[in-house]
């Protein structure tokens, strides 16, 4: 895998930033009342996320469930029109495009679902549903030429091409998720949304979904938003993280800031929780356990959204909301340690588990 | 031993045939020891489990053979009656889905308390009085309080823990946990198997901790038995496991799982897939995704478990060289 050079929170210099999210907010309204709907709050699934993605590079964004990063991978490939805020592709405002506009960008933004089961209709052919983008966007292939991509396409996903006439149930759930994948990469895309891809399958079946993965972007120049609750996955295929809590980025930087040199304390537990497979670290280990559960994101804590959970927290955490930059007191500090992270009391404390 | 399973097998009928979904599956607990059962989906690690404490869906399935020693006695021979006294009180089974296995429309309190009554004969006020003992041992915080909520007022973490007390609350001598935590975020995760790991020390529980998760597994395992295609492959102290297994396949999941301290470039992954139970490939049933396959693989007899050292034993006719592969990274 390459490494990115530069700064922690921007793709490295040599990279063409190919889409960037810039305060994006997602709100769902709570409301009462059947005749009369009238709005009593909002569940703020995100609230104001930024971050900018490099061609060819992989951002990984990491967080517990319900801290809104599947609302975020369906911000980006525009199944949700976003409350307030804007993702540029290619220097435009494409969160509030609609009809012809909205078809051609989604040409390029292409998504991969968490559940292969699920994600593919039982009633179509494999043939089908990897060509169905063709139907959709007749343009990406002459009508004569489609049967012999749909077969390129299985056998680049690696597998046999003859499997065409075949039903989603006949396959296992690492097939499905390969179908999926071609599904994906019908359309030529620049950029994959992954949610979860890899989350449902067996760990021998995980590492063939991301070799597959990271051996697809080589050949393409794919640009990956992988977005998962495994850490440790999330490493091995990112080049830059994101960990997200109650809607917001609390902390973004190359794989090796956030790994080895996390400064906000919600990563540090979090890294501190994650189990090693490996015995004998097990004395050695020093684990954060936080106390409680994530706030509901209808009502989060003023202030800092983690102060609820957090060892550090001071009265400023619950009158002043962090900004994500780099914290002052790392400002000058050479190396990865100067990168965005949301807390007041930022510090360093190097949380991989063992070496 | 408090727990001692000896070739347990159980078959499915299905339309298309019988599977043998455990075949000749052999482990054994001791009081106060945990136990990991490591397997993927369908490698009949769970299928064990539900053998175990008698609540296997029959039919279709059923038990083709074996024995279950549990405290010297055998549980397959056992009448009805005393099969479920035994369930109840000295063991008792930790679902993977918290949500689905509480009732949604009876609140927690009197969930927990059914425990004494049903068991102990308790009175109402008795039985509650215990269900806010319970809770508050698995550290619910308020819970006088919140006895009387509903399953879904609860976070999935506290969820995890109600099952958990419902599990604890007659001290069982052995406790069997499915999957406990797959469902929950890491950060809670971590507090429920601490939680789990805690009490089995206070009571001296016996634990089987149902799992597919290396990273669990070598925080709170004693031993571990590695499952395939509903037999056991190997055998083994979770410290030696780790630094040195003995089956191809043990060696193969080890190497597929990324690690956080350490970036790789690619994932060795095990090529294939697990074979289905209906047609299980003649001699090794690893062998059409071994790296190590020899003829002598392909071929019936299967490999016995061969005995290979202190309390370790592997399924591999090459077991011997499999050690001999340098300590992996």
């Amino acid at each position: 895998m390459t490494q990115v050079e530069g700064e922690a929170g921007a793709p490295g210099p040599a990279r063409e930033v190919i889409l960037e999210a810039r305060g994006l907010v997602k709100h769902f309204p709570l409301t009462r009342g059947i005749l009369f709907r009238r709005q009593v709050g909002a569940v703020r699934a995100v609230d104001g996320v930024s971050f900018t993605l490099g061609r060819g590079e992989t951002l990984g964004v990491v967080g517990e469930s319900g801290c809104g990063k599947s609302t975020v991978a369906k911000l980006l490939v525009s199944l949700e029109r976003p409350t307030a805020g804007e993702i540029i592709y290619k220097g435009e405002d494409i969160s509030r495009l609609s009809g012809r506009a909205l078809k051609a960008v989604r040409r390029n933004i292409q998504m991969v679902f968490q559940d292969p089961y699920t994600s593919l209709n039982p009633r179509m052919t494999v043939g089908d549903i990897i060509g169905e983008p063709f139907d959709i966007h007749p343009e990406a292939a002459p009508k004569g030429d489609r049967r012999r991509r749909v077969r390129d396409l299985l056998d680049v996903v690696g597998l046999n091409p003859e499997y065409l006439n075949r039903y989603p149930h006949q396959f296992s759930g690492g097939q499905r998720q390969r179908i999926g994948i071609a599904r994906g990469l019908a359309l030529n895309p620049e950029i994959i949304v992954a949610d979860e891809p890899v989350s449902a399958l067996d760990v021998s079946v995980q590492a063939q979904v991301v070799n597959l993965m990271e051996r697809l972007q080589e050949e393409f120049g794919l640009s990956y938003v992988f977005i998962a609750h495994d850490l440790s996955i999330v490493r091995h295929i990112s080049d830059r993280v994101g960990v997200m809590y109650l809607g917001k980025i609390v902390e973004i930087g190359t794989d090796h800031a956030i790994y080895d040199h996390p400064t906000h304390p919600y990563t540090q537990a979090l890294l501190s929780a994650v189990p090693v497979p490996d015995p004998e670290a097990r004395e050695r280990r020093e684990r954060i356990i936080l106390a409680g559960d994530v706030p509901s994101p209808a009502n989060p804590p003023s202030g800092c959204g983690f102060r609820t959970r957090c060892w550090k927290a001071r009265d400023l955490c619950a009158d002043v909301e962090p900004p994500l930059a780099v914290p002052v007191e790392f400002a000058a500090a050479p190396g990865v340690v100067a990168h965005d992270s949301a807390c007041h009391f930022a510090e360093e404390k190097p949380q991989v588990a063992s070496a | 031993m408090l727990l001692e399973v000896q070739d347990l097998r159980v078959e499915f009928a299905t339309r298309d045939g019988v599977v043998s979904a455990v075949n000749g599956v052999s482990y054994g607990v001791d009081a106060g020891e945990t136990l990991a059962v490591l397997g993927e989906s369908g490698s009949g690690k769970s299928v064990t489990a539900l053998a175990v404490m008698g609540i296997l869906d029959s039919p279709p399935g059923r038990v083709a053979g074996g024995r279950i020693l549990f405290q010297g006695h055998d549980l397959l021979t056992m009448g009805r009656e005393e099969r479920r006294r035994v369930r109840g009180e000295r063991m008792a089974m930790i679902f993977q889905d918290a949500l689905s296995s509480l009732n949604p429309v009876l609140t927690v309190g009197y969930q927990l308390g059914e425990m004494f009554r049903v068991h102990r004969g308790s009175s109402r006020a008795e039985a509650r009085a215990g269900a806010v003992e319970l809770m508050d041992r698995v550290r619910i915080p308020a819970a006088a309080q919140r006895v009387n909520d509903y399953p879904h007022q609860f976070s999935g973490g506290m969820r995890q823990r109600i099952m958990i007390a419902m599990a604890l609350a007659l001290e069982p001598a052995l406790i069997i946990a499915d999957e406990p935590t797959t469902a929950l975020d890491v950060t809670v995760q971590a507090q429920v198997m601490d939680l789990l790991d805690e009490l089995r020390r206070e009571y001296q529980m016996g634990l089987i901790l149902i799992t597919h998760d290396l990273g669990v597994v070598a925080d709170v395992a004693d031993r571990i038995a590695v499952m395939y295609a509903g037999r056991i492959v190997e055998n083994a102290p979770v410290k030696e496991l780790y630094a040195r297994p003995a089956h191809p396949y043990t060696k193969g999941l080890l190497e597929s799982i990324p690690r956080l301290d350490a970036k790789g470039t690619r994932l060795s992954a095990i090529k294939g897939l697990p074979p289905n139970l209906l047609r299980v490939p003649p001699g090794c049933p690893f062998h059409p995704r071994c790296p190590r396959v020899r003829d002598v693989c392909r071929k019936d007899p299967r490999p016995p478990l061969y005995e290979i050292g202190q309390g370790r034993s592997s399924a591999c006719h090459f077991w011997k060289e499999t050690l001999g592969d340098a300590g992996r990274r």
